[in-house]
């Protein structure tokens, strides 16, 4: 193959790209780290499996039991345990991806200091491998969905990929911000399942937003994007119509976080091997 | 033709600021909190781990990179592939790069052979295509055939390295850079390797760039090689005449030392002169691989008649462990009386004794008893051990960690019990 093919001028860390470019050119290994993720994960099939299931369900047995027969909420559906699970499958990708992409730099470490690769696809494939959880997720829940006798209205097709596109973008962002931070402040980690903690009490998962009396909380909480993917998750459930102003607020603070995480991280990825 | 690999005053500094590279964020807040109340600032000293490197390569070049530990090799090395960013200048690239710093990046114990093979193969560099295209070929060359589809944790080290050779060998960057690190495991396997290396090298103009301590292995495979020196590029050319420089002015800083004034016994009856490190040619040198004898010599003189005294030294190694001392016990000369004038002694520490690491050497005269100290000069000289896979050693072909204080070779007697 002739040289002038690959010509790159290595000069000192300067300047701000998206790399988008490289990123294709590297798009297999994209795939082949997904792909040992998942094979490596699912190596023990049946548990593998298991193990992405049982997780959802146990919350959803565990919250219809707290949330509709002890303490009644108005969720505006029928089926408790399909609204709760809906809210579930939602939060177990998002809380997955951020923290399989937070600790995915310090994990590859090994990795990144002997071979060059665009380190975005380090976070990026990790969001994948959660990806690839929740669509085992999905199935059940369409399961589930069936034995109910729940209505899914026709508009899932918009209504779902669109609750989860902005729920990725969050993700992402949150995921390639909290990867970057980890490099650098080694300790950092250890806020990780806090903060998350903290961010599934204010996303809707086991209540909707709008038995929430104060306005003022309500505004505040759709700054969580998560609540913003999970209304627009569950609008073919439940037949309603969508808050705007939550959908709108959702939307920017999961684009400011997508920015914001993409570029804190590729500013700081070419010293990530003389840290890690 | 345009060079393939072109460097024009390259640097690299690194921050020393505490012993670990990454920060505790608790230490931020902490000091932050600090630095409120006390207006010092915190002052963080700089190192240069390469300097103004100038360099061209020529596509199809092999050239070696030799130099001291911390000269700057790996430095370069993952400058080159991009690992990490220089701080100042430029390196142009003509070519796609494959770095092999390690063997069996990204090998995962719980994936097959065949998997794995994938997998490093993208990590190196490989298309997808690339890889179906020599599979067959990578598995025949490692020989691991039987075990292809067996998960790599039931592999021996051995064959887990072979594995890995075997795709590092079957790289299509036109550019290769290798560390040192490749020269662990199996010698005959290696061999093979690089003698695949070097033909396609040969046949397809393949450019290489390859890091090593082993000068036989730089003699073989690199006609032309540079030498670094703290960060500096300080020689190169002809890979004999720059070996021969590293040995002669690099290798030996340490292996030597003199005292313009000379050491004086607290009797101003003896002067320690020098001490130096040296091989059975009497070469002095501060690297030798395990199997070798390492002989350390003392120049001392004598000014009133009739002194005795014993000789005798101790060995550190890195940790600042007292491996052993020796004292001249069983030699003629011990506690005989002496007349004035220039005295040499010598002591031979065996080869298969000590592990791979660097050393250091105190040095003493002195009366056992009672005990009478003339001379006790700690840390004078130092040397390093390292393992030449070519030899017998102690550690044979295994290329795994092999811990121990001292290494030497024993005695094995195996025979069947059957009757």
């Amino acid at each position: 193959m002739p040289m002038s093919d690959f010509v790159h001028r290595i000069k000192p860390a300067s300047g701000f790209s998206l790399g988008l470019k490289e990123l294709w050119q590297y798009r297999e290994l994209f795939y082949f780290f997904t792909w040992r993720d998942i094979k490596v994960k699912y190596k023990q099939t049946w548990l593998g499996i298991a193990w992405a299931l049982i997780q959802p369900l146990g919350l959803m047995l565990i919250f219809t039991f707290l949330f509709s027969k002890t303490w009644k909420i108005d969720t505006g559906m029928e089926a408790y345990p399909i609204f709760v699970l809906a809210g579930l499958i939602c939060w177990n990708l998002f809380s997955s991806s951020v923290s399989h992409a937070g600790e995915s730099m310090i994990q590859n470490a090994n990795i990144i200091n002997k071979i060059y690769f665009p380190r975005l696809i380090i976070p990026g494939s990790s969001i994948l491998v959660a990806l690839f959880d929740f669509l085992m997720g999905f199935i059940i829940f369409i399961i589930f969905c069936a034995v109910y006798q729940q209505s899914v209205h026709w508009s899932a097709v918009v209504y779902f990929p669109a609750g989860i596109f902005l729920l990725l973008t969050a993700a992402f962002g949150l995921g390639t911000f909290l990867a970057a931070l980890n490099v650098k402040y080694r300790d950092f980690r250890y806020t990780i399942p806090f903060l998350l903690q903290v961010l599934f009490f204010a996303s809707q998962v086991i209540y909707p937003l709008h038995s929430i009396q104060q306005t003022w909380l309500k505004y505040l909480l759709a700054v969580n994007p998560m609540n913003a993917a999970i209304e627009l998750f569950r609008l073919p459930l439940t037949g309603g119509e969508a808050n705007a102003a939550t959908l709108i607020i959702g939307l920017t603070s999961s684009l400011l976080l997508f920015i914001t995480g993409l570029f804190y991280f590729r500013k700081t990825e070419s010293y990530f091997a003389d840290l890690a | 033709m345009k060079p393939a690999i072109e460097i024009r005053n390259l640097g690299k500094q690194y921050k020393l600021t505490s012993a670990e590279p990454y920060i505790a964020l608790r230490d931020v807040i902490t000091h932050g909190v600090k630095n409120i109340f006390s207006s010092r600032k915190k002052t963080s000293e700089k190192f240069w781990a390469l300097q103004d490197i100038n360099l061209d390569i020529m596509p199809g070049e092999r050239v070696g990179i030799i130099g001291r530990n911390g000269a700057g090799k790996s430095t370069l090395l993952k400058i080159i592939s991009r690992i990490t960013p220089p701080t100042t200048g430029e390196a142009i690239i003509r070519g796609r790069v494959g770095s092999l710093l390690e063997v069996g990046t990204g090998f995962h114990p719980e994936l097959t052979g065949r998997e794995n093979i994938y997998l490093n193969g993208s990590i190196l560099g490989l298309k997808r295509a690339e890889i179906n295209r020599h599979l067959d070929e990578i598995i025949d060359f490692s020989g691991v055939e039987k075990f292809i589809d067996t998960p790599l944790k039931r592999y021996s080290s051995g064959m887990q390295m072979r594995l890995a050779f075997s795709v590092a060998a079957h790289l299509q960057s036109e550019i290769l850079l290798i560390d040192e690190v490749l020269a662990v495991g199996d010698l005959e396997f290696q061999k093979k390797c690089i003698g695949k290396m070097e033909e396609v090298s040969k046949s397809e103009g393949r450019t290489i760039l390859f890091v090593s301590h082993n000068m036989d292995s730089i003699r073989k495979f690199c006609p032309a090689t540079i030498l670094l020196n703290q960060g500096k590029l300080v020689s190169q050319g002809n890979t004999e005449k720059t070996i021969t420089e590293y040995i002669s002015k690099h290798l030996a800083i340490n292996a030597e030392k003199c005292w313009s004034n000379g050491v004086l016994s607290y009797d101003q009856n003896i002067r320690l002169n020098k001490v130096w490190v040296h091989n059975t040619k009497n070469e002095v040198l501060a690297r030798f691989d395990t199997t070798e004898d390492i002989g350390i010599s003392a120049e001392y003189e004598i000014f009133n008649e009739n002194v005795a005294f014993t000789h005798g030294i101790n060995v550190y190694n890195q940790e600042n462990i007292n491996i052993f001392n020796s004292h001249d016990v069983a030699c003629a000369q011990r506690m005989k009386q002496k007349q004035a004038g220039v005295y040499q002694s010598t002591v031979w520490i065996p080869g298969n004794l000590l592990p791979d690491g660097i050393f250091s050497i105190s040095y003493a005269l002195f009366n056992p008893n009672p005990v009478d100290v003339f001379v006790h000069e700690h840390n004078i000289v130092s040397f390093e051990i390292f393992t030449d896979f070519s030899k017998l050693s102690a550690r044979g072909n295994y290329a795994d960690e092999f811990p121990g204080i001292v290494r030497p070779m024993l005695k094995w007697k195996v025979e069947s019990v059957n009757n």
